[in-house]
């Protein structure tokens, strides 16, 4: 879905070897050995072996991987905090591996922003000055750089704590002021270390929900790192998955959950609670029939026979949803003698737009069992849902996951190891 | 037979070196005794010039601002007990040998201290000497100083410098180790110069530590001015020494009790900076 975006971070044939004599692990590797093989010969950690993706301007992207993956590694090489070993990170025309040190420094100024996974700040400043501090370092001048920062911190919700220092705050208001001395930097690229991990759950939740408004707000690049599939599939545009040191997988959420690329990735996914990705549109089927505002009873009553439904929805001529009619109603029309159904239609039905999450659709059903409208911004009628539908789609998007019967109790592993990490 | 294995002149060596050093350098030492000696005579001229009272007033209000009414009423007595006994001019003139050692120590100790923090190379080449030189004993120190300096106040201020120095260094150099490497990265990340990093993050988030490196090197400082007396230091020391000489533990006590009461100023009044600086 992004393809004809601009390449904003272009990662060519990127690897990282731990250790001393690097080249002789690459060496080991273009023979065909793994990382565990180089480590048993060599002693060196081969940490990234042949990344290759890119970044898309504006997009947020989610590297994921379980610890050791080389997740860490992989964003400290975007801005050289570790040096990679060979290959190619371009963004903007310059190649970050073969910049001199002044020109780092000024690239790591103008491109990068990072939040840290234990936040980061610095406890003899206030928050304020914490906020302040990437502009400081270009040599802003005070009252600017006052003024973004305030801005920042009112961006995040946190007016009126300027003065206070960072061990006065809470966990999640620390990572806010780390978010803030992201933002006011405004420099291209947002680099974030799992950065909400550290916080506990429905912190973590409200993070994320906030984190893609400013994300929807701002379109700025943001490379993500976590460990937790649940957060990537909540705010991912694409994530990248990483298993020792290579990628697995690139795609959308939806990508990698409905066509895991392999079993790894089919387990991992296994945790996942399908209702919160799958949305209406998934389970949606087309409508067999509708009946039309100015049809009369015994047209409705006819088109309900044929398709054996128990209630119709009423559609305009562009087909936009005016309401629904039982058939109990359409009989009653038609012993008056009704000319049309105007005044025979019910409202009570639930209309959802396209991207409705699965899991909220469930409560719906249990009030009453009319088919669920699924409508567009113009509430023209797309589709129903039917309960069995919900259902029916869970089961299908579950199923590469049981491809590997003897696997599931290693992915229970990954899993717990996923969460301590 | 025994065979007769010679000694191995290393006392002869370095006294051919200090020898050599003496006559080598004599304008650079002569300029250093100098400059020295002005800077002990302006300041205890000064301490001197005011009152006892005024000087005892200044210290309170001191200690009241930088600690508690306690300490402010503590130095009180202290200093009221000193002035009673008599002994008010060797303090003076202790207190002034101390402020001044501790002074160019922490001149040298400072950047010594941040370069061995930033060099893996420097710092294995620099810990042996601090061990060499907190270990001597410390009276070894005198005896090559008065060649250099004779005898006198500038000798004392010249050994205790050395004396008192170490730990101002091995705390300048851990309180900048201790900076935790995450912190160290986010300023990387922000595309931080290493002197940026030094001035915005590694120094201030050291300053606590160092400051107990700073109390350290008075402490010693003041033990090393008293034992100085040897070489013609003036001050309690030499109250204590001329105690000594004349078998006197009455005079030797209460001189022994004014530097006492001195250190605990000293050390109250740096240790509550230290802990101001937290926040």
């Amino acid at each position: 879905m992004n393809e004809n975006r601009n390449v904003k971070i272009r990662v060519r044939n990127l690897s990282k070897v731990f250790g001393n004599h690097p080249k002789k692990a690459l060496e080991l590797r273009e023979q065909g050995l793994k990382r565990p093989e180089i480590f048993e010969k060599t002693g060196l950690t081969l940490g990234l072996s042949n990344i290759d993706f890119d970044v898309y301007e504006g997009e947020l992207l989610v590297i994921m991987g379980l610890s050791g993956s080389g997740k860490s590694t992989l964003i400290r090489c975007l801005n050289r905090l570790i040096e990679p070993t060979e290959g190619e990170i371009v963004i903007d025309g310059e190649n970050i591996p073969a910049l001199s040190e002044k020109a780092l420094l000024e690239c790591r100024r103008r491109h990068f922003s990072m939040v840290f996974q234990n936040f980061a700040l610095f406890p003899h400043r206030t928050v304020q000055q914490n906020a302040e501090f990437g502009l400081e370092i270009r040599g802003v001048d005070k009252a600017e750089r006052t003024e973004i920062a305030r801005n920042a911190l009112h961006h995040v919700g946190l007016d009126g704590w300027e003065d206070a220092y960072p061990n006065q705050l809470s966990g999640g208001m620390q990572q806010r002021v780390g978010l803030a001395r992201a933002l006011a930097n405004d420099s291209t690229v947002l680099l974030m270390d799992e950065a909400f991990s550290a916080l506990d759950p429905l912190i973590r939740g409200d993070m994320q929900q906030e984190l893609l408004e400013l994300q929807h707000r701002m379109q700025k690049t943001t490379v993500f790192i976590t460990h937790d599939l649940d957060e990537a599939i909540n705010i991912a545009d694409r994530i990248i998955l990483l298993k020792d040191g290579e990628i697995v997988q690139i795609g959308t959420p939806e990508e990698i959950l409905t066509h895991p690329a392999d079993e790894y990735v089919a387990r991992f996914i296994e945790g996942v609670d399908m209702s919160r990705i799958l949305t209406a549109q998934h389970a949606m089927r087309p409508v067999r029939a509708t009946a039309r505002e100015e049809d009369g009873p015994r047209t409705t009553l006819r088109k309900m026979k044929e398709n054996g439904l128990d209630s119709i929805y009423v559609t305009s001529r562009d087909r936009k949803l005016l309401g629904l009619v039982e058939v109990d109603a359409v009989a009653q029309a038609e012993q008056q003698g009704q000319e049309n159904l105007r005044d025979f239609m019910t409202q009570e039905f639930r209309a959802v737009g396209p991207e409705e999450p699965l899991h909220n659709l469930f409560a719906m059903f249990s009030e009453k069992s009319f088919p669920i409208a699924v409508v567009d911004d113009n509430r023209k009628l797309l589709g129903v849902v039917v309960k069995g539908a919900v259902l029916d789609e869970l089961a299908r998007a579950a199923e590469p996951a049981e491809l590997s019967e003897e696997g599931s109790e290693n992915a229970n592993e990954n899993l717990a190891a996923a969460g301590d990490a | 037979m025994a065979i007769e294995i010679p000694s191995i002149p290393l006392g002869d060596w370095i006294e051919g070196g200090l020898d050599w050093l003496t006559s080598e350098y004599s304008i650079v030492t002569r300029a250093i005794s100098r400059v020295t000696q002005t800077g002990i005579d302006t300041l205890n001229d000064g301490l001197m010039w005011l009152p006892e009272w005024g000087l005892l007033a200044i210290v309170v209000a001191l200690c009241w601002w930088v600690a508690n009414l306690r300490l402010g009423i503590g130095a009180a007595l202290g200093l009221a007990l000193i002035w009673n006994l008599g002994l008010w001019e060797p303090m003076i003139e202790t207190l002034t040998l101390v402020v001044i050692a501790t002074l160019v120590a922490v001149v040298f100790a400072l950047p010594v201290g941040i370069a061995a923090a930033l060099s893996e190379r420097l710092y294995r080449t620099i810990m042996p000497i601090l061990d060499f030189m907190q270990t001597m004993p410390a009276f070894v120190y005198l005896i090559p100083a008065i060649p250099f300096f004779g005898i006198g106040s500038v000798s004392a201020i010249f050994a205790t410098v050395i004396f008192s120095m170490p730990p101002a260094i091995r705390f300048t150099t851990l309180g900048i180790r201790q900076v935790p490497v995450e912190l160290i990265e986010a300023a990387d990340a922000y595309g931080a110069t290493r002197s940026q990093k030094l001035i915005k993050v590694q120094l201030p988030m050291s300053l606590p530590t160092v400051m107990a490196g700073i109390n350290q090197t008075i402490m010693l400082a003041l033990s090393m001015v008293v034992i100085a007396a040897m070489i013609g230091a003036d001050g309690l020391g030499s109250e204590v020494w001329r105690a000594i000489q004349r078998l006197r533990p009455g005079d030797g006590f209460e001189a022994g009790i004014a530097v006492v009461i001195l250190a605990m100023l000293l050390d109250r009044v740096t240790q509550s900076l230290r802990k101001g600086r937290k926040t």
